[in-house]
């Protein structure tokens, strides 16, 4: 480690190296690479299948990779090398390092049987160790910052969808993570309730929030994203900023699916 | 639907006096005024009022039967009602039902985890518990434990196969109600426990992947997350369970533990009033069955928070049905 330390500010925040992830016979990530660094916000694109959700997944350890690593932070997610191997993480482990990653669903999966404010404290409570108390008072603060002030008594199905993916990313802020992923944040709302869900993730953008984004809003990619990343086939085609990505992008891919969403 | 103007003629439709040619001609269809200022009446269901009545009917006669047959001998009934031993067997038939649910579930709701659980071990062994206490009935079950003694007069603890630390014999361990205790355990467990865990599968996994997300352990995601979205499927199922275990304790006068039932067997082997203690018996059973019915509602009511499911509204269950069924008369 010490040889990295003079270095730790140029390093990646999230540092992704030869990651391929198979389901039985289908090959869904074919040797990923990828760099996030601090602050930024990257926009993962692609057609169905392509692999982007799933390499979002590996980030948070929700799927196991088969060979590569995920790096946040200067430490590996899901293992722990040791002698040359690469040793699994007993859950708890896994369970501290996911609490640094926050996340955003795309069916936002509020827990339906507690109040927004209830969902907002949960995690704060069980893995930072707040009390209600403080736990409550930062949570209507998070609220008020997603335009949802005064609504912390509420069941989420009392909510239209945009209102519940707002609390679903105030519920991922709740535990300070250093980084934010989208899962299609926006795929399951009304094309009125698009625009409130991207104005409260492109404040996130401004704010410094490191994240990374699964969308197929090209609008946003070119209005917030620092860079994008297209993925086909389970690899990266295309990368950089969204201006060269999105305006000539070289790959006929990446070509055919950007005429075919824009 | 083309417009009125444009349909032309109606084509002519076979016309009898109960049925109207359809569409009705152009001059008898009614203005929009006379359709707006209509009043709505409600299908009548004849079938409904008959089938009532009927029951009606039946049910008078069965209170008349009730009431005017001497050989039910009400009195005797009402002499036996609070009984000493009678109460004595409601005591135990009580804190019998409670203390075996109690651990039953305890014991199922562990046995559900193992089966959902990554470990095979944990998985085989679950599944090996559930076939195995579900193939054998409950009253060898109780007659197993309670006979323990001939079929392992002592027990050890030790090394297995090896050198042993203590000897227990076991004449005396297992009580009549120790054994009804244990087996009828086993036995809700095994199957309170399939119960637990189809709760369990009808939680959207999207819920455990947000809570692991949150960096929430195991043990609160299953105990906060998990469990509670489970119970608006498990507590109707549970309740059933209750109610029949709550009567199924009964099967303990096998090994001759004075429960409700048995104590007013023993009641009439002495005075041959058959009839009217199994009446005191069956009383006792419906009161007991109806206050854990309305408790249901309320437990249902409570897990229902949250949902559109069930609960909340007032007017539901029978007073739904009722009020929905009134109006036939009305108007």
């Amino acid at each position: 480690m010490s040889e990295q330390i003079h270095d730790e500010s140029t390093r990646p925040l999230v540092r992704i190296r030869g990651l391929r992830k198979s389901f039985g016979a289908n090959l869904v990530l074919d040797g990923v690479d990828l760099d996030v660094h601090e602050g930024e916000v990257t926009v993962l694109l692609g057609p169905s299948g392509s692999g982007k959700s799933t390499l979002l997944r590996s980030i948070n350890h929700l799927e196991k990779p088969d060979a590569g690593f995920v790096e946040v932070g200067g430490e590996i997610i899901g293992f722990r090398h040791q002698g040359g191997s690469l040793h699994e993480l007993g859950h708890r482990a896994i369970t501290r390092q996911r609490a640094r990653v926050g996340m955003v669903f795309q069916q936002f999966n509020l827990f339906p049987h507690l109040t927004v404010l209830e969902n907002l404290t949960e995690a704060p409570v069980a893995v930072r160790g707040l009390s209600r108390k403080s736990a409550a008072l930062q949570a209507k603060a998070l609220l008020e910052r997603v335009g949802l002030g005064g609504r912390e008594d509420a069941y989420p199905r009392q909510l239209s969808g945009g209102q519940q993916q707002r609390v679903a990313i105030a519920r991922a802020l709740a535990v300070e993570p250093q980084l934010l992923l989208f899962d299609e944040p926006t795929s399951a709302l009304d094309p009125e309730l698009v625009g409130e869900v991207l104005a409260v993730m492109k404040d996130l953008a401004l704010s410094g929030m490191t994240m990374i984004v699964v969308t197929h809003e090209i609008g946003f990619a070119r209005e917030v994203a620092d860079s994008v990343v297209f993925l086909d086939g389970g690899r990266v085609i295309e990368s950089g900023p969204p201006a060269d990505v999105l305006a000539n992008p070289g790959h006929e891919r990446a070509r055919s699916f950007l005429s075919a969403v824009l | 639907m083309s417009s009125p103007v444009a349909a032309g003629h109606p084509p002519a439709a076979p016309s009898s006096p109960s049925a109207p040619p359809f569409p009705p001609a152009l001059h008898e269809r009614p203005e929009d005024e006379q359709l707006l200022a209509a009043k709505l009446v409600p299908l009548r269901r004849p079938g409904q009022w008959a089938s009532a009545l009927v029951l009606v009917v039946l049910l008078a006669m069965l209170v008349h039967t009730l009431l005017t047959n001497r050989r039910f001998q009400w009195d005797v009934v009402g002499s036996y009602f609070l009984n000493g031993s009678i109460v004595d067997g409601l005591k135990l038939t009580l804190w019998l039902t409670a203390a075996v649910m109690a651990s039953g579930y305890l014991l199922a709701v562990g046995v559900a985890a193992m089966r959902l659980s990554g470990n095979p071990v944990l998985r085989s062994l679950s599944f090996g518990f559930v076939w195995l206490v579900r193939s054998v009935p409950p009253l060898v079950q109780l007659l197993f434990w309670y006979e323990l003694a001939s079929l392992y007069p002592q027990l050890s603890l030790g090394i297995p196969f090896g050198h042993e630390f203590v000897t227990v014999r076991t004449a005396h361990l297992f009580s009549g109600i120790l054994a009804a205790f244990v087996g009828l355990t086993l036995d809700v467990a095994a199957f309170a426990s399939e119960i637990v865990r189809g709760g369990i599968l009808s939680v959207e996994h999207g819920q455990t992947e947000a809570a692991e997300a949150l960096g929430l352990g195991k043990v609160r995601i299953f105990r906060r997350i998990v469990l509670p979205q489970a119970m608006p499927a498990i507590v109707p199922a549970s309740g059933n369970l209750l109610i029949g275990m709550l009567k199924a304790t009964s099967i303990v006068s096998v090994i001759a533990v004075q429960d409700l039932l048995y104590s007013s067997q023993l009641i009439y082997n002495q005075n041959y009033l058959i009839i009217p203690l199994l009446l005191v018996a069956t009383l006792w059973y419906i009161i007991l069955t109806t206050l854990l019915s309305i408790g249901q509602f309320f437990v249902e009511r409570h897990y229902a928070r949250g949902s559109n499911r069930g609960g909340g509204s007032a007017r539901t269950g029978f007073w739904q049905l009722f009020r929905g069924n009134v109006p036939l008369g009305l108007s």
